[in-house]
Parts: C-alpha cells; structure tokens; sequence
C-alpha cells in the first residue's frame, strides 16, 4: 500500500484535486481509503456526493470507547473508502491534537491492515503545515509520499517551500519523502516554466500541470469529481493523467528547500514580472 | 560567639563555577555573589531564565497563583481548569490551615475543584466543560465567589476563562473571576504570584465599603499559615491590641479580602509573592506598606516595634512593650539552653522569596552561622533592596505578565499619613513602602546564591560541611543522603509553627533536635567501617 499525503497553501485545490485523482486511479481499478484531515471534514464530498458520516472524532466523542470502523468509513465512488478525522470549531479546541488522536484511532481500528488490501490511503491535510498535528500525516511512516499542490502564485509557492521544510524535519527519523509538485492552475503568466523552476529548485519534479477549467466548478456544484461528471470531458483526461504519473511515479526525494529571497528572483526571472 | 574559620567564600564560588562550560559559568556566576564587607556595592542577577540543563528548585506560574497565593484562602471555590494532575499536586501540599469562625462558616480546603480535562476538551474546546463544573459547584455549595485557574493545555487551546467567568457570574450572581496562570508563564512562580496579585485587586479588593470597629488597623500581607504560622501571629496581634483586618492569604477569607481596603496599615511579610498587593494598595486607597518579619523573637520585637510607633499612640507603645517584655525571659532562657550545643555550627538556606532571608534571624538567635541563603525564584530587589527597582531592566519575560494601570481612587482614597509625619517617621527607623532587601543582613565571606542549581548545592555540603540545609521537598532526600540534615521551609515538615515569639522557641527546639541527634553518625553502614565476619568452607 503507498500512502500518499497532499499538502499545499489553503484554497489551493487539495481536497478538489485529491478526489478526482483517487477518482482516476479507481477507474483503473485501484483499491483506496481517503483521509480527510481537515475540521470542515470536507475533503471527501466529491466522492460522497455530499458532506457525509460521522466524523472519527465525533464518533468517539459520542461512542466513547466502543467505536467501529464502519462507523466512521463510508464508501463513495467505486467503493473508495472514505473518512473524515473532523474537529472542533473555528476557534476553539486543538485541531492538530485532533489529527494526530483520529490517526491514530483509525491505526487502532485497523483501516490500514493488511486484510482491507488497499492499495493507497490518500491523506488530504489542511492548509500550511502550521504545528505537530498537522505534520501527523508525515511523521512516524504515516505516509510516505507528498505531493504538494501549487500555482505560480507567490503565497501558494511560499507555502509549498514551507511544508518542504517541514518535509525535510520528519524526512530522517519518518521516511517521508516528496514525490512532486501538482501545479493547479491560476492562470499565471509563464506559470509552467515557473513551477518547473521551483520543482528544479526543490529537487523534485513538476508531475503535473492541470489546466484551469470551469467544468471543476460545475462538478463541485453537483457534488462530484469532474470524472464522475463528465466523464469525456478534457478535464476528466487530464486527472486521468495525473493519476496515471502518480501510479507509475518513482522520483522520490528529500526536498531542498529555498530561502525567500531566491523564490523572489524566481517570480523575477519566470514570473508576473518578466 | 565562637569564632569560627570559614573558608574564603570567593574561593568557594570558583569551586562551584568550575565545572560549567563557559558560558554556563559566564551565566551562573552572575547568579552567586560574594558577600563584601561592605556590602553597598553587592549585585545579584535574578529573575531569568534557568540555564537550560540545570536542575533547578524553580516551580511553575500556576504552582505560584493557585499554590502560593490562593491555596491558603477557604470560602473562595477554586476550580483548576485543566488535567487533573495539576489539581491534585497543588492541593493542600504547602500544609496551608485554616479555621473558619464559626461551625457553619465555609471551609472549601478540604476539596479539590477540577474539570479534569481529557483529550475531548483539548480538542473541541473545553469551555463547555468548565461552565458545568462552576454550575456544579454553585449548584452543591453555593459560594460567594469563584476563582477558575488556567493550566497549560488550556492556554495552548485558547479557552477563554475570562468570557466563561462574566458569563457564569451574570448567570449565578456571584463574583466569579479568572486567572491566566498557565505555568509556562514566566521564568518561576513568581510570575504566578504577580498574575494571582493582579486578578483578587482587580476582582475583590474594594468590594465592601462597610467601616471597619476598632484602633490600629492592619493587614498582613503575604502570611500564608503555614503550619499555624497565622494562628500565633493573630492571637499576638490581639494582645499587642491592633486590629487585623484580613491577611493576604494565611487563614483568610472571601469577604475579609473586600474589606482589606479599610486597614491603615499594610504589613508585608513574604515581599516577593505580594508586594504587587501592597504597591496597587497604595496607590488606590493611599495605605502606606511596612516591610515586617516575625522569624525570629528580635525581628518580631523589631517590628512590632515599628507599628507601634507606625501608629504613634503612646498607650499602644506601652502595650507593645509590655508583651515583648512578657515574652522575651522564656525565649532567653531557651536560647541560653540551646547555645552551647549548637554555637558556631554553619547553616545554608536556599527558599523562596523571603524565607532565605527571614530565617537567617532564628539561626543567629542561637549562636548559627548562615554561610549561603539565596532564592529559588526572587528578583534582584528581593536580595538588593527596592533601591535597585528603578534601574531594573524589564525583560521579555516579564514583559509577558501584566501590569496594572491602577491611579488613585476619586472617593476612597485616603493618605494616611502626611509628608512630614512619613519624614518623621523615617528618621526614628520605620522606613514606609520600603526593602531592604537580603544582602544587608547577611554576614561578610558568606555566599548569596539565586536559583541554586542541585550541583551547586551538593558541592556546597562538600565544601562547607553545614549541619543543616534549608530548602524543600524536591532538595530534602538529597540532601540526607549526605548525611546532612535538611528542614524543608516551605511545609515545615511537619513541624511548626516558628512565627513570633512562641513559634522562635519551637524552631530553636527543632534545630537542636535535627542536628544534634545521633542519626546522622549512623548513616554509613556499620560493614563499611568495622571488620567483617570471615569464615572459610569447612574442608574434610
């Protein structure tokens, strides 16, 4: 089983990204369970067709001890199996410590055993990596492969040069490593060249460029993945694809993460201002 | 006295120095001071950061706030909002008394409070949890007033102690109040006594405007009755005809607080952990403060003395006097036993914030000699007097703890004492809103320590071979495994009381009984020092 985690800056397209590529790799038969780890516990509505089962940390908060793993998967598009870690509200609580105790719960319940001969658990992570909770996903063999979604925005490269930090703490004692840069496009000039730069830069690779297109959009209204959609449509091809590099991926690397000033000049040379 | 060799201090300090890497020494050594024979140059650093690695006598922020300051209080309901250790471990560990004055009057010491916090509240918040917990509470004992102490976790998730106290307060109709202590806070305790200072000002202190019957009103701040401490200094206060109108916080209650504002005279005890009180005081209410000590049967004259003449009333002198003279032959005649047993045998104390300080006046009652005193979590006017207040540097540490804006009240306040009277005052001795600090009273080749570091202290027993050393619980064991006697100063053991005259005569008796029993030449096992049974396998 890989276990892949997706990262990247907030409202970048992770959880959107996430779900049509585990939409691509169930289509060529790949058996996968999705981690949402998010406290909205929205990052499987596409393959759920809506905000969906209880969460794992309300589960136990509700169940106590006595929780089942069926209580907290539910199956969604070609029997992907999906979970959402939940969380509290916006400003209260401890999110992170939420993470890392419904990682955990779900380790203990089992999800990731031998005998439910998955072959990727998909974590997908909120936002920066802003503290140990959220790094979770990283630490301990948690998962071993990211893949940071970007676009040639400056804060969405800054971030992804941040979680590449955070990539390298764990690398060592985890064995985590970085297995691309998804580049969810925003219609930035040269943003192809520019994002290659930064992958260059990173050590990694560009794995794939996807294209902006309003048909994600509609999908999402209706609750799907664009391949569940609209299944011919070019956008569908191009998750397709993606699925497609990842499944056969094997550039995996410990990230060289750059300082502020040299992202800069990357924007200078590639970027808004060339 | 009999005169005895000390070795040279300075040459101590460097033993003690010698092992730290430089920079660790460099730090440290601004941390032990050699006591000058003239003493008015002597500086300390205090009141920083513990040098990582070293282990250190410091406690925490909410040790300091709920511990120190409020644990000592009855009738207030203190809920430790947080995991449940916390709660536990500051409960009634300082041996705090208490006797409310009368059969049905609440006495809340006995319980623990707490919303024992569990992964759940970490994560989804635990205000929830800590509004049933003061509903339950109200619910069960129906107090007057509430306090709701923060631990850490509760401040790394950001529950907001102070929203749930006005909303809980509206709802019940009782003084329900906050305290922000989480014991990351600060660099010791002392950042707790502060934050616990700031919120019973803020909360209680003015509460009740009621006049207050009786001559020569007086609060004692910073007595925490420990070991009945506060019992013997009320029954003295009684005799001497002063009337005690709350203590801060030994034997006090909810509603003596609200009134405090009332006495004319504050009386500071342990300045480190309640001079906030003392200076706030002040200023609002226009109560002058005077740093008093009763360790120790002269200090305790001393400054029974000084209130006395703080109050001018020719007829209160003559009381005064006349209980320090009814007092004074039992404790001569107690010294004179004890002195020849224990002359000239050597003391370290490392306590506190004024402990270190108060207790060298018992050992030099009976003939003793503190060679080191220093605190674990005091700053530099603690040992250098309030002289040093005005060049203090503020550093970020204290920075993060608040200070209060307080200005004089339009309708309370009320100077107690003119210009010229304070001026008058100060020539005859009684120094109002003043320290001196520590250093002054000790002796010259002797050793100020702050924040000793356990190394320190075992190389002290080495170097000096004292008969007793002075700290607490966390020191003790230690200490005794050297064969040295160690009497903890924050519990007492399980002794006490040694305040005033009465309490003098129990700590001399207990010093001679600590050192001068045998235990501690039986120590070593007797088959390290005698010839061991031999034998040999019969052979045939």
């Amino acid at each position: 089983m890989r276990k892949i985690a997706i990262y990247g800056k907030g409202g970048i397209g992770k959880s959107t990204t996430t779900q049509n590529l585990v939409a691509g790799l169930t289509e060529m038969g790949k058996k996968i369970m999705v981690v949402g780890c998010d406290p909205k516990a929205d990052s499987t509505r596409l393959l759920l067709g809506g905000l969906a089962q209880n969460t794992v940390l309300d589960t136990l908060r509700e169940e106590g001890e006595d929780v089942e793993l069926d209580d907290i998967l539910k199956a969604g598009f070609k029997g992907t199996m999906c979970v959402e870690s939940g969380g509290p509200e916006p400003g209260v609580g401890c999110a992170g410590r939420g993470i890392i105790t419904s990682i955990n719960m779900l380790e203990q319940l089992g999800a990731y055993s031998e005998n439910k001969k998955l072959d990727y658990a998909f974590y997908d992570v909120l936002g920066d990596v802003v503290c140990g909770g959220f790094a979770m996903p990283m630490r301990e063999g948690k998962a071993q492969e990211i893949y940071i979604v970007v676009s040639g925005e400056m804060m969405a490269m800054y971030a992804a040069n941040n979680i590449c930090k955070g990539i390298v703490k764990f690398a060592e004692s985890g064995g985590v490593r970085l297995g691309g840069l998804i580049c969810n496009s925003r219609n930035v000039d040269n943003e192809v060249d520019l994002i290659e730069a930064l992958a260059n830069k990173l050590g990694t690779q560009m794995i794939h460029f996807i294209p902006r297109n309003n048909m994600v959009q509609r999908a999402e209204l209706d609750r799907k993945t664009v391949i569940e959609y609209n299944p011919t449509h070019l956008q569908a091809e191009e998750y397709r694809k993606l699925a497609k590099k990842i499944d056969e991926n094997n550039m995996f690397i410990i990230p060289t993460p750059i300082d502020i000033s040299e992202l800069e000049e990357l924007l200078v040379k590639y970027g808004i201002a060339n | 006295m009999e005169k005895v060799n000390l070795p040279d201090a300075a040459k101590i300090k460097d033993e003690l120095l010698k092992v730290y890497p430089t920079k660790v020494a460099r730090k440290r050594s601004k941390h032990i001071t050699v006591i000058s024979p003239e003493k008015e140059g002597d500086t300390i650093q205090a009141n920083v950061r513990t040098v990582p690695g070293i282990i250190t006598q410091r406690g925490c922020c909410y040790a300091g706030c709920r511990g120190v300051v409020l644990g000592p209080t009855r009738d207030i309901v203190q809920i430790i909002h947080g995991p449940v250790g916390c709660a536990y471990y500051s409960w009634l560990t300082r041996r705090n008394q208490t006797r409310p004055k009368s059969a049905d009057a609440p006495n809340y010491m006995t319980y623990c409070f707490t919303t024992d916090m569990q992964e759940e509240q970490i994560i989804f918040g635990g205000e929830k949890k800590l509004k049933q917990a003061i509903q339950e509470a109200y619910d069960l004992l129906h107090p007057k007033a509430i306090g709701i102490f923060a631990t850490c976790p509760v401040g790394l998730i950001g529950d907001d102690v102070h929203q749930v106290a006005r909303e809980m307060s509206r709802e019940l109709g009782i003084n329900i109040f906050g305290f922000s202590c989480e014991g990351y806070k600060g660099v010791s305790q002392s950042a707790g006594h502060h934050i616990a200072n700031n919120q019973l000002f803020k909360h209680v202190v003015g509460l009740d405007d009621e006049p207050i019957a009786g001559k020569y009103k007086i609060n004692l701040l910073g007595e925490y009755n420990i070991g009945g401490d506060g019992f013997l200094l009320e029954e003295m206060f009684v005799q001497c005809g002063f009337t005690q109108v709350s203590t801060f916080s030994g034997n006090s209650s909810y509603n003596d607080f609200c009134k405090s504002h009332n006495a004319d005279l504050n009386l500071v005890m342990c300045y480190r952990s309640i001079n906030y009180m003392a200076e706030m005081m002040q200023t609002k209410f226009g109560i002058p403060w005077l740093k008093i000590n009763f360790i120790g049967a002269k200090a305790t004259a001393d400054s029974l003395r000084k209130i006395a003449g703080y109050f001018g009333d020719a007829k209160l002198i003559d009381t005064v006097e006349k209980y320090i003279a009814q007092e004074m032959p039992e404790i001569e005649k107690v010294q004179a036993e004890l002195r020849p047993r224990l002359e000239g045998k050597l003391a370290l104390i490392f306590v506190g914030g004024s402990r270190a300080h108060h207790y060298q006046e018992l050992f030099k009652e009976i003939g003793m000699k503190v060679v080191g005193a220093g605190y674990e979590f005091a700053h530099r006017d603690d040992y250098e007097g309030c002289k040093v207040l005005d060049g203090l540097e503020v550093d970020a540490d204290s920075r993060n703890i608040e200070e209060l804006k307080v200005e004089k009240d339009s309708t309370r306040f009320q100077a107690r004492l003119s210009a010229e009277k304070k001026q008058k005052l100060e020539k005859g001795g009684i120094q109002l809103n003043h320290y001196e600090g520590m250093i002054p009273s000790m002796e010259k080749n002797t050793l100020s320590i702050d924040d000793i570091s356990q190394f320190e202290q075992e190389k002290l027993l080495e170097l000096y071979k004292p008969a007793i050393f002075c700290a607490g619980i966390k020191e003790k064991y230690g200490v005794q495994k050297n064969g040295i006697p160690c009497k903890q100063l924050h519990s007492y053991d399980s002794g006490g009381p040694y305040a005033g005259f009465r309490g003098a005569i129990n700590f001399y008796r207990e010093i001679d009984r600590i050192i001068n029993t045998r235990i501690w030449k039986l120590i070593d096992a007797p088959w390290k020092e005698e010839e061991q049974l031999r034998a040999d396998f019969a052979t045939t």
